[in-house]
């Protein structure tokens, strides 16, 4: 049975290969940067975890490059790329505005990998690009994974990819020393918690509740007792996500898992300053708050 | 009539949902366990002769099935070819709300009532989906919320009405080209949020594993009736089956009664909208390639990027950037073929029906009507032509009056 994954079945399949090969010591780190973060994390040297997502591109890619440096900065443990797509059915309002004013700006899956390694050596947090899948199977899988490797991308979390879809998929980014990470749900069922952990790398990226993504008031009831059940089958390190957007929260949420994500409420905020000159600034201080 | 083939599961897609290459489920994590449960829900209905002879006694007693098969009478002459071919009409514009939709939608809020839920949610583009599932939520006593696009909104503004007199939450869609897409992202994003007590109705043969399979057995009734009328009424098989394709269920429905006779051409045609360039139209066979959208992967309409194009088509119905993972997978088989019309030849197609025949199609059926007066000068004298006439077209009065202005 031939898979949309499988190599030389893209759509671009007769594209040249990338040529560079410049990331590969990039990549080897990458391996560990990852693993490292999240031991260093686990040895509670740095307080709680902290994930930050924002959307590559808004408002502009030259402008993300500032905050993700910003991010770095304000000590954000880990950063994830959101790779803008037209159709982001995972997503909620905020998210959805942040795609549409960065696919505005004309950024596509390429340019947020340029971006990448253009920064790669600058930044201390490790990279996750965060997708859905058709902008990747548009760019051709294998040749996505080269180009991820050579950006010295850390680790790749598809969306709209359920582990059923992602097998070739997870061995051609593996192959290159990028961790696949997996997302877990409150529907998930304990089979398939054990098959992620067995599966995934890097972190397991837990969703606290059902829905699409947005900050709220507070954590949701399920999300201690949905991370005691990942425990149970995983020593991969744990990331919840999906409407964490305070201090109190991340603080309440290291507390039994590894790493609070905050999204949404970040993106808010660079929606925020938008073109004002202490983008960065606000982005830099609203971290350190969060970190507070 | 002992000897028909099963009406389920003659032709299963793989364990994961595969018709070859195309199809599949590209889901978020959230939604893998309802559509597991929905998957192992359908299998169970459709093997339990209840839930069938319930179907069946709904389809006959409150669709009005089995629809006509009616053969024009005026069409082929003022073809030109007078007495020399024969074009039938399968009328499932003469269901219950009017269009070929309500055999799916009784179909599987049925099954959400077995399932237990007590709430749909659904997209509509034209409405006609829309109109059948608040019908079959009336009927049941479900909850009915139906995402629609802004623009869908404005030039079916009658379905509106139908829907919201038939109970239903009408929500409109504002993002993207505010069309099917963008209702379907809505309704996806709902049931995500609502998964443990809402059913997603989906209306085309589209979206993840299991709707492309659900959504065709469900509308195989057309199919299997079409068959046996032609045979009863005219005494062999057509030579040619044509549908119009927006994610193709109406063409699934009617194709699959059809596809063990390998002599039958089917034909299925696409919206060709102004023309084919990018955002201009709908036609994915024509301007698309492989990709994986809302699901499923298929051919759709998309950028160098993989962003989805906006589409264009006259026709709501058809006015989407994906068609059913089936079609892709019969096409490369090489068992079904795709056409394209215009927005202009569709209206020419509206009005000839309406004057001829007396019979108001849907600008979507009359995009199978105008191929047909397109692919009549090049067919044999002896030719019969069998076109589905997926649903009626008195929502359409408003944006074809538009149109000729």
């Amino acid at each position: 049975m031939t898979r949309p994954w499988a190599p030389g079945r893209s759509a671009n399949a007769d594209r040249p290969a990338s040529a560079g090969l410049s990331g590969r010591t990039a990549t080897r780190l990458g391996r560990r940067r990852l693993a490292a973060t999240f031991a260093r994390i686990r040895a509670g040297n740095i307080g709680p975890g902290l994930v930050t997502y924002v959307t590559a591109g808004d408002p502009d890619l030259p402008r993300t490059e500032g905050i993700l440096r910003a991010l770095d900065r304000a000590g954000a443990d880990v950063i994830e790329v959101g790779v803008p797509f037209s159709d982001p059915l995972a997503d909620g309002p905020v998210i959805q505005r942040a795609t549409e004013r960065a696919l505005a700006s004309g950024t596509t899956l390429a340019g947020v990998l340029d971006m990448v390694r253009r920064l790669r050596a600058d930044l201390r947090a490790p990279i996750v690009i965060f997708s859905y899948a058709n902008p990747i199977l548009r760019l051709g899988a294998e040749r996505f994974a080269d180009q991820a490797r050579d950006a010295g991308v850390d680790g790749v979390l598809v969306l709209d990819l359920p582990i059923e879809e992602a097998d070739q998929f997870r061995a051609l980014v593996a192959s290159r020393g990028i961790d696949t990470i997996l997302l877990l749900s409150p529907t998930t069922s304990d089979e398939r918690l054990r098959r992620a952990a067995s599966l995934g790398s890097g972190f397991l990226y837990a969703i606290s509740r059902l829905g699409v993504t947005g900050a709220r008031d507070a954590i949701a009831d399920g999300a201690e007792e949905m991370v005691r059940r990942i425990r149970a089958v995983s020593s991969l390190p744990i990331a919840l996500g999906f409407g964490i957007s305070k201090p109190e929260h991340v603080r309440e949420v290291g507390q039994w898992a590894d790493a609070a994500v905050v999204g949404s409420a970040l993106v808010n905020v660079i929606a925020d300053a938008g073109a004002s000159l202490d983008l960065n600034t606000r982005v830099e201080e609203y971290v350190r708050w969060l970190k507070s | 009539m002992g000897s028909d083939p099963p009406v389920f599961g003659r032709r299963d897609p793989d364990a994961r949902g595969y018709f070859g290459a195309y199809g599949g489920r590209f889901v978020p994590e959230t939604l893998v366990a309802p559509i597991e449960e929905l998957t192992a829900g359908y299998l169970a209905a459709r093997a339990d002769a209840v839930f069938r002879d319930e179907l069946d006694g709904l389809l006959k007693h409150y669709v009005g099935r089995p629809t006509p098969l009616y053969e024009t009478r005026r069409l082929a002459g003022d073809l030109g070819r007078k007495g020399r071919i024969r074009i039938l009409l399968k009328r499932e514009d003469l269901t219950h709300t009017g269009a070929h939709q309500i055999n799916n939608a009784l179909g599987q809020a049925l099954l959400a009532k077995r399932m237990g839920k007590r709430r749909v949610v659904a997209e509509t583009g034209a409405g006609q989906h829309g109109v059948a599932t608040a019908t079959a939520c009336a009927l049941l006593g479900l909850d009915c919320c139906v995402y629609m696009g802004a623009e869908d909104m404005r030039r079916q503004a009658l379905n509106v009405v139908r829907m919201r007199l038939l109970g239903a939450d009408v929500r409109q869609v504002d993002a993207g080209s505010r069309t099917l897409k963008d209702a379907i992202n809505e309704a996806m994003r709902d049931w995500v949020a609502n998964v443990t007590d809402t059913y997603y109705l989906l209306g085309s043969a589209l979206g993840p594993h299991p709707y492309p399979l659900m959504v065709r057995e469900f509308q195989s009734v057309i199919g299997r009736e079409a068959r046996s009328q032609t045979l009863d009424q005219v005494g062999r098989l057509p030579d040619i089956v044509v549908a119009c394709v927006g994610g193709g269920s109406n063409a699934m429905g009617i194709f699959d009664g059809f596809l063990d006779d390998k002599d039958v051409r089917l034909i299925g045609v696409e919206a060709g909208g102004e023309r084919i360039a990018p955002g201009r139209h709908a036609a994915r066979f024509a301007g698309g390639s492989t990709g994986v959208l809302q699901g499923t992967r298929t051919f759709i309409l998309q950028d160098e990027a993989g962003n989805i194009e906006l589409t264009h088509s006259i026709s709501a119905g058809l006015d989407y950037a994906a068609v059913g993972p089936e079609h892709a997978w019969l096409r490369d088989l090489g068992r079904t073929e795709y056409a394209h019309v215009s927005d202009a030849e569709a209206l020419e197609g509206f009005q000839t029906l309406a004057r001829l025949e007396g019979i108001l199609p849907a600008l979507e059926s009359a995009h199978a009507i105008a191929y047909t007066m397109k692919l009549v000068r090049d067919v044999a004298d002896g030719t019969i032509i069998l076109i589905n006439l997926s649903g009626r077209g008195d929502k359409d009065v408003q944006s074809v009056v538009e149109a000729l202005r």
